[in-house]
């Protein structure tokens, strides 16, 4: 593919169709400065405002635009909350929608055929693969995203971290606990 | 289409692997894919959902078999060729030998960051009133077109609740074969585990899709 991607850059390049220099730019525009950390903001600031939370249960893509994170892939957004007994799940079965404006580019487990096809029918299982065994009496909620609204899962706020503020709080917040492979980790946890 | 894209409930994959500090990127060709394949789309010849239906066009072998960048570069070259803006000799030599089609835009450096932080909305409004509303009983249509949808297989013929009406969008089965936009009302149906998987499903088990109107009926 090396050599084929690169035929490719140098045929539209010649014609001028394209800007390398524009790659190099989208590159780093992925590479530094849109990724995970914008989502978990948004996670750690609905823990901490219940108004920004209810914000974000009517109108996700206004109250995520709120703090600056737009974009290509997250044009419309809508945030799922898990609750004592409801854990959500995201995935794309037809191909690979992801909310890019915040958690950056998706992990080469989200786009293939393994999740894609197991996401859907054997949820438990799968999240099994990722070390999260949930109770039996937690219900899950799996969304496919087969139109243009991208998903946020807000975990649960993690016990023990009523003194934390934004900045500490979205160290708790991983990737995958935004995807609803993951759990939000427990201080304890991210001391570790 | 029934694609080698549409995965929803298909065996034999195997676990998935979650790969630990997963970088962004595996390779550097990766790289200049996902760049080459986000300028070329800026060139404004074809739709988001043409570009989808390019990659689920390609063969089923080859699909399961390519890496996810490697379906992008496989599709791209296609609608490249498509819309007159490269031949498959002059890929295959690597140098321009003839003059491309004019594309509307060329995404230069330095509109870059605007073009990213803009992205494309895709919803806009239409005249009709929602013809379903939330709390409504309806079923997926039993239909397998060779073209372009977005209603999964495994949901096909199931009967779900409306949960949310969510606004109308642009109806990508005919965006995708450049005949209009026609936006359309979209809806979240949610689904009983035991509708979609029957005895066997997972107790408890809830899966929702975002159908548009012309995808449901009334039950």
């Amino acid at each position: 593919m090396e050599a084929r991607v690169r035929a490719l850059e140098t045929v539209l390049t010649e014609k001028g169709l394209i800007d390398p220099a524009a790659i190099d730019a989208i590159v780093e525009t992925y590479e530094t400065k849109v990724g995970p950390r914008n989502g978990a903001q948004v996670v750690a600031r609905a823990w901490v405002d219940a108004d920004f939370a209810d914000w974000l249960k009517r109108d996700a893509t206004a109250a995520i635009a709120s703090l600056g994170f737009t974009g290509r892939q997250g044009e419309h957004m809508r945030a799922v909350f898990n609750t004592g007994d409801t854990h959500n799940l995201v995935v794309c079965t037809l191909c690979s929608c992801y909310p890019w404006s915040v958690l950056g580019l998706p992990p080469v487990w989200y786009k293939a055929p393994a999740y894609r096809s197991r996401a859907v029918m054997d949820p438990r299982g799968v999240l099994a693969e990722f070390d999260v065994v949930l109770p039996e009496t937690t219900k899950i909620r799996v969304w496919d995203s087969t139109a243009e609204l991208r998903y946020l899962v807000i975990p649960q706020r993690p016990v023990g971290t009523d003194d934390m503020d934004v900045e500490q709080l979205m160290q708790l917040v991983t990737r995958d606990s935004m995807i609803g492979t993951g759990l939000a980790l427990s201080p304890s946890a991210r001391q570790k | 289409m029934n694609g080698p894209h549409d995965l929803g409930g298909q065996m034999g994959f195997g676990p998935v692997s979650p790969e630990t500090d997963e970088p962004y990127f595996h390779a550097e060709w990766e790289k200049r894919a996902l760049g080459i394949t986000l300028s070329c789309g800026a060139f404004g010849a074809w739709s988001i959902d043409e570009s989808r239906h390019a990659r689920e066009c390609i063969p089923p072998a080859n699909y399961l078999s390519a890496s996810y960048y490697e379906i992008w570069i496989r599709a791209l070259e296609v609608l490249l060729e498509r819309h007159g803006f490269v031949t498959g000799s002059e890929i295959a030599e690597g140098h321009s030998k003839m003059q491309a089609a004019q594309p509307k835009r060329i995404l230069t450096v330095d509109k870059v960051a605007a073009v990213l932080a803009k992205g494309g909305p895709c919803d806009r409004s239409v005249e009709s009133a929602p013809l379903f509303s939330v709390g409504q009983r309806v079923r997926t249509i039993n239909e397998h077109p060779a073209h372009h949808t977005r209603l999964p297989r495994y949901a096909r013929d199931k009967v779900g609740m409306v949960e949310a009406v969510q606004g109308s969008f642009v109806f990508p089965d005919d965006n995708a074969h450049g005949k209009g936009e026609n936006p359309q009302w979209v809806y979240t149906v949610v689904f009983d585990g035991q509708e979609i998987w029957g005895r066997g499903s997972e107790p408890g088990l809830t899966i929702s899709v975002d159908a548009w109107e012309s995808y449901l009926e009334s039950v």
